[in-house]
């Protein structure tokens, strides 16, 4: 089902990816301020649209500044990882049937993988940046990712038991009866909070964690270095929000609007929702995080894979 | 005077006759102690005498070079002053001890109060008296290059005193040396079982520390194995411009002291002063103070607690406490025209008499917050990761706390029901009912719950405010009122002159010492005061919370993670003037 235009595909879905994230900016920015009794920018363009744009131009006019302590090639292909591995995750997603870059038969398996080698960004970060706090910013990174990733992968088996395949667009269309968030909703709610961590947003931004690390792993950085870290997250944001919508929420699945319609509204509902977390809670610790990572939510991912697995195997 | 008598009786069954009394405006039994003698009557007041002396008040030295009026005190070049509180007593003891200038040492107390090291070293780096086995006597508010010691009489107090201030490079070095943190002179080992130790340097610039707060932490991955808090970046000389500026054009100083309580440190410093002139207070100015007082302590826990729940990672309560302070503030702006720092308390009572419609105003707000603050215990208090994160962490018990000087709000959150406005209450506290919320772990969660309740107390108090506000006057008639009422001094000549002395030098204060002090929104603010008859102050000493509550910073994080320390610096509710000064 690979699209019958690769190129007009992999070009569409990156415009409209990168897009969608810088509009996720504003997004953000406005959201929080509406549930935070303030402004937010309104300032530039209509309703401050063109903040964006604005806070683009600026950080691509900055000064390309790498200090002069820090590991030099490492420093500077950190936050490029962020941005490539995200977009390729993209490659994967079903957007609609035919928007598509690559229906590969192990799409969920790529997807996983993907996410997982965008940690080494906020690792290398942290350890080229030659600063203490990125260094911390990077440890913590690396612990965190070890411990969510590990249940993230564990938490979506279960769907691929119901839909019998890792490639994306069958699991959608194993959903037409029903989608998989009624019978896997425990995998939902963990893959949700994988997916928190993933994105490295409250109540898991601990790598970056203000008040206590500065900026984190990414205290050295400026300019577009820095710019490609903070659009990769929200990159992040809607790649998780629309895997969300298409494992468990039927992806384009829905009546009478088209397909992408449906897709974008579903993605746009977790966008908002991880914003809205954002607004409310407060940070857990560091340790807390793992515990609770490695004895709550991985035995509860595996409980709901043998279940899943045990019912399916009755079931048939 | 039979406080003193029976202190003084007490004291001299059990060492003998050694301690000179000295009479002071505020009735503070005061004695002076031979200087060899100094750690045996401090213990005995510590440890051995009924009823002791648990708490190291403030220790503080005088220059007394300059001093015309010394009736009858021994002789002495520079005096080092103890106070002392005891809590079942409900009563200070202040001891004396006198240093010629040229033998200023004296045997620490460090050993009999932990709180007594940074003291010391204040008092080393502000006078140059030496304290013999003092763990680390090293400058404290002032850099270390820094020559002289600046509250010393000859130690200049304005810049263009001590010629223009250069930099040249080699001295830049030098300076930016000297601010290098080294584990050896603190006594910090640089590795444990062969592996190395993290030194983070955390602040003067960091977003944890709630302003130029400087923590070195010795590091264990993320555990810290020690913290040293280094303070001083925010250290402006007020207590050196108590001695330059009139009684009166040092209020605004106060204001900027406690930079979140406003007016609340007026009224600390107007206590003493007060007690100094023999004024009192009109009952109308009384309540107006502690209306404005009270609703600087809502301002202040406002912004603690907003602050304090993003140090936990959470972003927006600070945002909507922001928005109800600055609600307090436009009835603060209606009532003084300013609004963090009104300096609107005066000499005798306050500047101006209460503008129209300040009710209303006062009743929308005190029927406004409530509901916003069961919002708040919701969101933040009743969240589950915030209790993770607060319960348990950073707590001292009663006795630890007593020792380390700790006040206010932390102390109570240890169960200790100890307020300043019950126990010794000023400008009328006594007539108003409200309760003192305690709580019993006195962690960083109970040192929260206790200040939210602390606001509900205060709003009981404006709301008896606003309704039994008393008619008469908002200044005292007394001489000394500052500046003077002045609708007599159209009519005679005497009063315009007594008026245009007042206002253009400043009124003069009786010889002699007051402690005043109040229950200041982070706990015990108090002005020690001494006057040697003049239009100036020849001795401010400001007692402030925050200082002795930052050194407490090392016993509460020992053991504990980064993360701890954030909340527990939030926690403890400090500000940084509050600290230096």
């Amino acid at each position: 089902m690979t699209s019958p235009y690769p190129i007009l595909s992999i070009l569409g879905i990156v415009v409209v990816a990168m897009s969608i994230a810088a509009f996720l900016i504003w997004v953000e920015r406005r959201l929080l301020a509406l549930w935070q009794d303030r402004y937010g920018p309104n300032r530039v363009g209509p309703f401050g649209l063109l903040q964006v744009l604005a806070d683009t131009i600026k950080i691509f006019m900055k000064e390309d500044w790498v200090p002069p302590f820090v590991d030099k090639p490492v420093f500077i292909l950190a936050p490029a990882i962020v941005f490539v591995t995200v977009l390729m995750s993209f490659a994967v997603l079903p957007v609609a049937p035919g928007i598509i870059v690559s229906d590969l038969n192990i799409g969920l398996l790529f997807f996983l993988a993907m996410s997982s080698l965008g940690v080494y960004s906020v690792v290398l970060a942290g350890w080229s940046s030659n600063n203490k706090y990125a260094l911390l910013g990077g440890l913590r990174a690396a612990a965190q990712m070890l411990s969510y990733e590990v249940f993230m992968g564990i938490s979506l088996m279960g769907v691929v038991i119901l839909a019998g395949s890792f490639s994306l667009p069958s699991i959608v269309d194993g959903q037409r009866r029903m989608w998989f968030v009624i019978p896997q909703f425990l995998g939902f709610v963990l893959f949700l909070i994988a997916g928190l961590a993933e994105t490295r947003r409250i109540p898991f931004d601990l790598p970056e964690a203000e008040s206590e690390l500065v900026a984190g792993y990414h205290s050295e950085y400026s300019g577009m270095k820095f710019g490609m870290f903070f659009v990769g997250e929200y990159m992040g944001v809607t790649l998780i929000s629309s895997m969300i919508a298409v494992l468990f929420f039927g992806g384009w699945l829905g009546p009478g609007l088209p397909g992408v319609v449906w897709f974008l509204i579903k993605t746009f509902f977790f966008i908002s929702f991880f914003v809205l977390v954002r607004a409310a809670l407060p940070r857990p610790r560091f340790d807390q995080l793992m515990s609770w990572g490695w004895k709550v939510m991985l035995p509860l991912a595996l409980a709901n894979l043998l279940v899943t697995g045990a019912v399916v195997l009755v079931w048939r | 005077m039979i406080a003193t008598a029976t202190i003084a009786q007490e004291i001299s069954e059990r060492l003998g006759s050694a301690l000179t009394p000295q009479k002071t405006l505020d009735h503070i039994p005061t004695f002076w102690v031979e200087k060899n003698r100094v750690f045996e009557l401090l213990r005995f007041l510590k440890e051995e005498i009924d009823r002791p002396y648990k708490m190291l008040y403030d220790l503080s030295a005088i220059d007394e070079r300059m001093r015309q009026h010394r009736d009858g005190q021994p002789a002495s070049d520079f005096t080092v002053v103890y106070h002392l509180l005891s809590l079942e007593r409900n009563e200070y003891v202040r001891i004396k001890a006198a240093l010629s200038e040229d033998h200023l040492s004296l045997p620490t107390i460090t050993r009999l109060w932990p709180t007594a090291n940074w003291y010391e070293r204040e008092v080393w780096d502000m006078f140059g008296i030496a304290f013999d086995g003092h763990p680390h006597l090293k400058r404290i508010l002032m850099p270390n290059s820094w020559v002289g010691h600046p509250l010393r009489k000859e130690h200049p107090a304005r810049a263009t005193e001590m010629g223009p201030y250069q930099l040249p490079p080699d001295k830049e070095l030098a300076e930016q040396d000297a601010l290098r943190f080294r584990p050896e002179e603190w006594g910090l080992s640089r590795e444990r079982d062969g592996s190395d130790f993290i030194f983070l340097n955390l602040g003067p610039q960091h977003p944890g520390t709630h302003g130029v707060l400087r923590i070195a932490l010795q590091l264990d991955g993320e555990e810290i194995v020690d913290a040293i808090p280094q303070i001083g970046f925010h250290h402006r000389g007020a207590e050196k411009m108590g001695e330059r500026q009139s009684w009166h054009t040092y209020i605004p100083y106060t204001d900027r002291v406690d930079y979140l309580g406003g007016v609340m440190n007026n009224l600390a410093y107007l206590t003493a002063v007060e007690k100094l002139a023999g004024i009192t207070v009109p009952p109308r100015a009384q309540v107006i103070r502690v209306m404005l007082a009270e609703l600087f302590r809502i301002i202040s826990h406002l912004v603690w607690y907003g602050t304090f729940a993003q140090d936990v990672g959470q972003m927006s309560p600070v945002f909507f406490t922001f928005n109800d302070r600055e609600r307090a503030f436009s009835i603060i702006e209606a009532i003084t025209g300013a609004r963090m720092h009104p300096s609107w308390f005066r000499i005798g009572g306050v500047a101006a008499d209460l503008p129209k419609g300040w009710d209303r105003m006062m009743r929308d707000f005190i029927k406004y917050l409530p509901p916003r603050l069961v919002e708040y215990d919701q969101t933040v208090m009743r969240n589950f990761i915030f209790k993770a994160r607060t319960k348990g962490i950073g707590s001292f018990t009663v006795d630890e706390a007593i020792d380390w000087g700790v006040t206010g709000p932390n102390l109570r959150a240890c169960g200790l029901e100890w307020d300043f406005r019950k126990r010794q209450p000023y400008s009328g506290y006594e007539s108003f009912e409200f309760d003192i919320p305690t709580a019993q772990n006195g962690d960083c969660y109970d040192r929260a719950v206790v200040r939210i309740e602390e606001m509900r107390q205060s709003l009981r108090i404006l709301e008896q405010c606003v309704s039994n506000m008393p008619e008469g006057p908002y200044k005292s008639d007394h001489p000394l009122a500052t500046p003077p009422v002045k609708d007599r001094t159209m009519h005679d000549i005497e009063t315009l002159i007594t008026h245009f002395l007042s206002v253009t030098w400043g009124p003069v204060m009786p010889v002699g010492e007051v402690l005043g002090a109040i229950e200041a929104t982070k706990g015990n603010n108090g002005y020690y005061l001494v006057s040697d008859g003049s239009t100036v102050s020849y001795r401010t000493r400001i007692r402030t919370p925050s200082f002795a509550h930052v050194q407490t910073l090392p016993l509460l994080s020992q053991g504990l993670m980064i993360p701890d320390l954030v909340v527990i610096l939030g926690s403890l509710d400090f500000v940084l003037a509050d600290i230096d000064r």
